[in-house]
């Protein structure tokens, strides 16, 4: 059994996985910015004030023991330094406390195991899209390769500064593609995609621009919106041709939207691929994608010396090796 | 015979892939063997969107083809446009993909494409076009050298921004895709390019660096 704890970004969570991939918690605050984008500090300190709550309820809900915990797992990064700071400190004392390993789990292939695990696509490409993530990634030989990401800002940030700016409140991806039905007109908007790569915030910018020129807000909703999805669809229909992969898996925060799901599932159909999503409840940021990691790593014995438990806020997925990937088709 | 709705195609025509963005025919022009590039409709994307989108590129694509071909970089030569259907039609140009042989080449081999991959791109850069997607799987190696083919993704640029991205997305594709000669290849390709385009490669370099760096500093910034 692994306690895993997540702490990148605005969640803090606390997840309980067995070796056999079966969640048996996933407790998780989310910090909530009264105004604007998220401050790291004021995320760190909602961190620092609900993590005692968080890892009691977690521990009390899976009805383990804390002598059947193995190791602490923690998401050493890519995230924010202050908020990576909290979960790091947490899990050194449960580890040091328990007299278990630490378990370094690097968060984004925390989200690409939850979608594999979850779905039983085990051999995917993956479209991981979030408040922080645009990345398109597969497996091959050993690591999981990026076959495209944003080079600016993520197609989350994107929806959500934009239904911050216009006043729609957060989170906007919901709301945005709520007030979409009500759009006459489709608006052109810059369409950005370099190759594989993505880029956003020529598109925030010009939505930003047209609504203050006086478009409609739910014509520029729609807009931005089903450009930002298409470009994402796009890059993913080219990564699944050139990776020759025969599955999609979608995860992270914006898997929860609608409209991308069934763009997705439209394209991915064309290809005879198979097509799916991670559920709601592991989308967004979560304690139990960690926990789940940090049990494979454990079970290939991956851990670390406290003394080396450093953040790494811009940890890259192409730096590690994924000696387990295999694992889950045992399992089956 | 129909593919999404288009029934351009002949029985006689050979549809020789389908890929992401269009479907490639081989079909007979006038006595001479030619691809029909076709720019099909995309179901997922919002029509008036992929119709703005399949235009533009076909456009684009056109004048792309025409430029590089001028310039002196081995091209497929453009034959017809359709811009109602979508359609561009060109050369037929027997080869394989450089995706499929690189990794079994041998040293000078590698040397040999990339290089000249390298003069050919400093050669498009200098004239102000930029590829837009320089994968492995769009150059063709034919007896009369490397071909690069696709320009769908390409346009009219002298930024040092767009000429960057063209070369890191060679890179990347290097790196994700022929991870066992990525370095080497690239130091060919570099080579290549500056005999072309020598004023800018150091700057280049650092472009490369820096954009490579932008990918890593949003999960910093922005998370």
């Amino acid at each position: 059994m692994v306690l895993g704890i997540e702490s990148t970004a605005h969640t803090f969570g606390v997840g309980i996985a067995a070796y056999d991939a079966n969640i048996l918690a996933n407790e998780n605050s989310i910090y909530r910015p009264t105004a604007g984008g998220i401050h790291p500090r004021e995320a760190a300190e909602h961190h620092a004030k609900v993590a005692a709550n968080v890892v009691s309820r977690a521990i009390e809900k899976s009805g383990v023991k804390l002598s059947d915990i193995e190791g602490i797992a923690i998401a050493l990064g890519p995230g924010m330094g202050p908020c990576l700071r909290v979960g790091a400190t947490i899990a050194r004392a449960l580890s040091y406390k328990l007299s278990v390993p630490l378990i370094p789990v690097n968060h984004a292939i925390a989200h690409f195991e939850i979608a594999r695990c979850s779905t039983r696509l085990f051999d995917p490409l993956i479209v991981f899209v979030s408040g922080g993530n645009t990345m398109i990634s597969a497996y091959e030989e050993g690591r999981y390769r990026v076959f495209g990401e944003t080079l600016d800002i993520s197609l989350g940030n994107c929806l959500d500064t934009f239904a911050r700016e216009v006043g729609l409140g957060f989170p906007g991806t919901p709301i945005l593609e709520k007030i979409t039905d009500k759009a006459k007109e489709f608006i052109e908007l810059p369409y950005t995609v370099k190759g594989q790569d993505l880029s956003f915030s020529g598109l925030l910018t010009a939505a930003l621009r047209a609504v203050k020129e006086g478009a409609e807000i739910e014509d520029i909703s729609m807009s931005i919106i089903e450009t930002a999805y298409a470009m994402v669809v796009e890059v993913t229909e080219r990564a699944l041709v050139h990776t020759g992969k025969r599955e999609v898996v979608l995860t992270g925060g914006v898997a929860r939207s609608k409209r991308l799901t069934e763009m997705l599932k439209t394209m991915v159909k064309v290809h005879k691929a198979k097509f799916g999503v991670v559920p709601p409840q592991y989308a967004g940021d979560n304690g139990a994608m960690i926990a789940l990691t940090g049990a494979l790593e454990l079970k290939y014995g991956i851990t670390m010396e406290l003394e080396n438990s450093f953040i790494r806020p811009k940890w890259r997925v192409e730096q590690i090796d994924i000696p387990w990937y295999y694992y889950y088709k045992e399992l089956r | 015979m129909t593919f999404h709705g288009i029934t351009t195609i002949r029985n006689s025509d050979k549809i020789i892939s389908i890929g992401a963005e269009a479907v490639l025919v081989k079909i007979d022009w006038y006595g001479l063997p030619a691809i029909m590039k076709i720019r099909v409709r995309k179901e997922y994307r919002h029509p008036t969107l992929d119709r703005f989108l399949r235009t533009k590129r076909t456009i684009s694509e056109a004048k792309l083809l025409m430029e590089a071909h001028k310039i002196g970089v081995a091209v497929p030569v453009l034959y017809d446009v359709d811009l109602k259907k979508c359609t561009l039609t060109m050369e037929y140009i027997e080869g394989v993909k450089a995706r499929n042989v690189i990794d079994s080449m041998e040293q000078h081999e590698l040397r040999n494409l990339f290089s000249t991959l390298g003069y050919y791109v400093g050669l498009m850069h200098r004239a102000g076009i930029v590829h837009g997607d320089l994968t492995t799987s769009n150059v063709l190696i034919t007896e009369r050298g490397p071909f690069l083919i696709d320009f769908g993704l390409g346009s009219f640029s002298n930024y040092l921004e767009d000429r960057g991205v063209d070369v890191h997305l060679l890179l990347r594709v290097l790196e994700s895709t022929h991870y066992r000669v990525a370095k080497r290849a690239f130091e060919y390709f570099i080579e290549g390019y500056r005999e072309t385009f020598p004023d800018i490669v150091d700057e280049l370099l650092n472009k490369v660096k820096e954009i490579r760096m932008r990918g890593r500093y949003i999960i910093r910034k922005r998370t």
